[in-house]
């Protein structure tokens, strides 16, 4: 590292969050995709046959779909171009499925999650941690009475070789198949790294689960695949953090997420990113819930150029039920296009969406959601409500909530807001002593904090610092 | 003791040809006395409170809003100060500046911040009123050296910024029990967002509380009866006697009824018509309003004009 670098690190608090390390990788594939591409992946992982073909499937059906172009008011993606990308990365360590325990790790890594502070969140709170520094996950950590339990938590990689038939049944076969779109086959042909999380029968994981992704090399892709499985009557909390630093070529996050919920449990996916902003951040997260189950997720999106993401929710069984909290901040050149989706496919299903958006120096945040009620789904139930906050005049926000309700015995609700950030609110915190900064950071804060306040205490206040690093510079 | 003077206002709706509202407003508040400020609807007795307080959505034309602070009312700045520290022309500062140097404005109609609790709150104010007072009275040298400490956080981002000596929780929960016994306000209230669904009598106690906890020189009510039940109008009357009593608060009290003024008894009353203060004197001044309403003072003014 520079000492230039060093010198930002200590006087610039956004140098905390944007600090750039050495590249220094043991193995880096030729740019661009191609069938060659995903064999010497596979290869050097050591991967079972099946996954390979599984890998090479994907990225045929990758290249016969289109670009997706059609959708209303979609963000613009002509920019993103896959040959690009170098795909694949892998840190220089010697431990191939990661080290556990910190002191192993090169020290320049070390120095990375320091600054965003994993280590302190795990000695506190955490019940495990997973972080990946580019494409492998370097650090795992599992306390040891959750083994005792059977609960694994682990990095897919490894799950690939250590839990073989648990993932082979579950892997972008029933939940996420490559065929959803064309970002997920890309991601089904070149994943590499991620978490897999897995739970048995009646167990309560009741400290929460986090990993932390991290991109860090020029020109480089992420497809980080997390595979939750939670058994029937079993409770788990798992977390994701994102926080990528600029660069100037562009980057593609396209990460997959499954999630099977069992009978009666009951799984929280909570994450909060914070991608560069030249960052493409498409992502296909999908949860299924068995009778009685319930999926929530909690997401937090900021940075990035272009993200498009709708964590969707397939209530399969009787009494299943979903809750999506969701906020997403634009600033200057971004488009942040989230939302929802939920298909209740069983009676007695219910969903909760809530989606809070900020915009600010022309930014644009569209809320994109689906709710989805089949024929036979009685006495189901669905409440949407959408609120977007903008700074100023320059700024855009839209929201789009599709319902298809083919069902007439449910309950359905739907309330969207958009408002300008009140200058009364403003003046009556100014006359309170806040300056003008101040005031609009405590509106801000108050209107995320049904977002925060889901969050363990760690990750609230990252969330915060963000938001204030966010609107620093735009204020004033 | 301090005293806010204000001197030939005029002030405007700040828009292209805005409407004039205050037409030469002269006015003396020191602290430890009680003014009431009455008038009828339209008079320009609220536009008087926003103005005193800086709200950007009118424009001062001219005149002067002064502060003047003694020894007291500094007594808790370190730096050596110099004869321009004591007094102010609020009108060249931000609103946030006058409520460091003591000015509170009570609002008719209070806003609700969602998702921000009475706790946060209230200690992130009173921390920014104690950071602005230094700021607004520490030597221009001092001032250059602290902005270089500014910079950077000396912890992680995980623990946010570096406490730098502010309010402790311990002692700001103390003082708080102690001004929501006196206004009879539940604990449970530190726990709800700022005025977030509050009904018309808490927030208007909540206005109080405000006032109580930021101790302000000059206190600026503005229609703080409106909509209060008598339980607690007589509340929210023992809050303003005890700023006046415990804090030498000087208040100047806008309202169009007698009612409040039964319990806050008054040491001067003033009466404000067309944007001008027309008529002054004491707490019969307001009984007398009461039995015959302005109309005697209108054509008093007209005479004397």
């Amino acid at each position: 590292m520079s000492s230039q670098q060093d010198e930002l690190k200590e006087t610039d608090t956004e140098a905390r969050f944007e600090f750039k390390k050495e590249e220094k990788s043991a193995f880096q594939t030729e740019k661009g995709l191609t069938e060659e591409t995903v064999r010497v992946i596979s290869e050097d992982k050591d991967e079972p046959e099946w996954m390979l073909e599984r890998r090479l499937r994907a990225l045929e059906q990758f290249q016969e779909m289109p670009m997706p172009t059609d959708w209303p008011g979609q963000p613009d993606l002509s920019e993103v171009d896959v040959d690009e990308i170098i795909p694949y990365i892998r840190p220089d360590v010697d431990v191939r499925a990661g080290v556990d325990d910190w002191t192993e790790l090169p020290d320049e890594i070390k120095d990375t999650f320091d600054k965003l502070g994993i280590p302190e969140a795990e000695k506190n709170a955490l019940s495990g941690v997973g972080a990946q520094y580019e494409s492998e996950v370097v650090y795992q950590n599992m306390q040891e009475r959750w083994e005792e339990k059977g609960v694994i938590f682990c990095n897919m990689d490894e799950a690939v070789q250590e839990h073989e038939e648990l993932v082979r049944e579950h892997f972008m076969t029933k939940c996420v198949p490559p065929s959803d779109n064309k970002f997920a086959a890309l991601h089904g042909a070149i994943w590499s790294g991620g978490s897999f999380v897995y739970v048995p029968e009646n167990t309560t994981v009741d400290m929460p689960v986090q990993a932390y992704f991290r991109m860090n090399s020029e020109g480089m892709g992420q497809f980080e695949h997390t595979l939750i499985i939670a058994e029937e009557g079993s409770e788990v909390h798992y977390i994701e953090g994102c926080s990528a630093p600029k660069y100037s070529a562009f980057n593609l996050h396209s990460g997959g997420v499954e999630v099977f919920v069992g009978e009666d449990a009951h799984v929280q996916y909570s994450t909060v990113q914070n991608w560069s902003k030249n960052t493409y951040n498409l992502n296909t997260k999908r949860a299924i819930a068995e009778k009685g189950g319930r999926m929530e997720w909690i997401s937090g999106s900021m940075g990035s150029k272009a993200t498009m993401l709708y964590p969707s929710t397939i209530l399969k069984g009787r009494g299943a039920s979903d809750n999506h909290i969701t906020i997403a901040f634009a600033g200057e050149g971004q488009d942040i296009d989230t939302g929802a989706k939920v298909y209740h496919n069983a009676p007695n299903t219910k969903s909760t969406v809530e989606s809070k958006s900020i915009a600010k120096d022309g930014g644009r945040t569209n809320y994109r959601g689906l709710i989805h009620i089949a024929d036979g789904a009685e006495n189901s139930s669905t409440a949407v409500e959408c609120d977007a906050l903008m700074f100023d005049n320059e700024s855009t926000s839209d929201t789009m909530p599709y319902m298809e309700i083919n069902e007439s015995k449910v309950d359905v609700a739907h309330e969207a807001t958009v408002g300008k950030i009140g200058d009364e609110d403003i003046f009556y915190l100014q006359s309170r002593g806040l300056d003008d900064d101040d005031a609009k950071q405590m509106i801000v804060s108050g209107f995320i904090e049904p977002i925060t306040e889901e969050l363990p205490i760690e990750y609230a206040v990252e969330l915060n610092r963000l938001v204030e690093l966010e609107m620093e510079g735009s204020l004033g | 003791m301090a005293t806010l003077e204000i001197n030939d206002l005029h002030a405007r709706v700040a828009e292209e040809d805005g409407e004039r509202i205050l037409r030469g407003v002269d006015l003396t508040v020191e602290s430890g006395d009680i003014h009431a400020l009455m008038g009828p609807n339209g008079s320009g007795k609220s536009t008087l409170a926003k103005v005193i307080a800086g709200h950007p959505a009118y424009e001062v034309t001219g005149g002067e809003v002064l502060l003047h602070l003694d020894e007291e009312d500094v007594a808790d700045i370190d730096a050596e100060l110099d004869d321009e520290d004591y007094h102010w022309e609020l009108l060249e500062l931000e609103p946030n500046e006058r409520a460091a140097l003591g000015i509170f404005l009570g609002f008719q109609y209070p806003a609700e911040i969602e998702g921000v609790t009475m706790t946060n709150f209230l200690r992130q104010a009173l921390n920014a009123k104690a950071d602005e007072r230094e700021e607004l009275f520490e030597d221009e040298d001092e001032e250059s050296a602290e902005a270089d400490d500014d910079e950077g956080y000396e912890t992680s981002p995980m623990e946010g910024p570096a406490d730098d000596g502010e309010i402790g929780v311990a002692e700001f929960q103390e003082i708080l029990s102690e001004k929501m016994e006196l206004l009879d306000m539940d604990e449970k209230f530190m726990q709800r967002y700022l005025n977030a669904g509050f009904s018309g009598g808490e927030k208007k106690q909540n206005e109080v509380l405000q006032a109580a906890m930021l101790e302000p020189a000059v206190a600026v009510l503005d229609e703080i009866d409106s909509g209060l039940d008598i339980d607690r109008l007589q509340d929210v009357s023992k809050g303003i006697n005890a700023l006046r009593d415990e804090q030498g608060t000087g208040v100047l009290q806008i309202t169009h009824y007698q009612r409040i003024l039964d319990y806050v008894e008054p040491d001067h009353v003033h009466v404000m018509l067309d944007g001008e203060v027309v008529k002054s004197g004491g707490a019969e001044l307001a009984e007398k309003l009461e039995d015959k309403g302005y109309d005697w003072v209108r054509e008093d003014a007209f005479e004397t004009a």
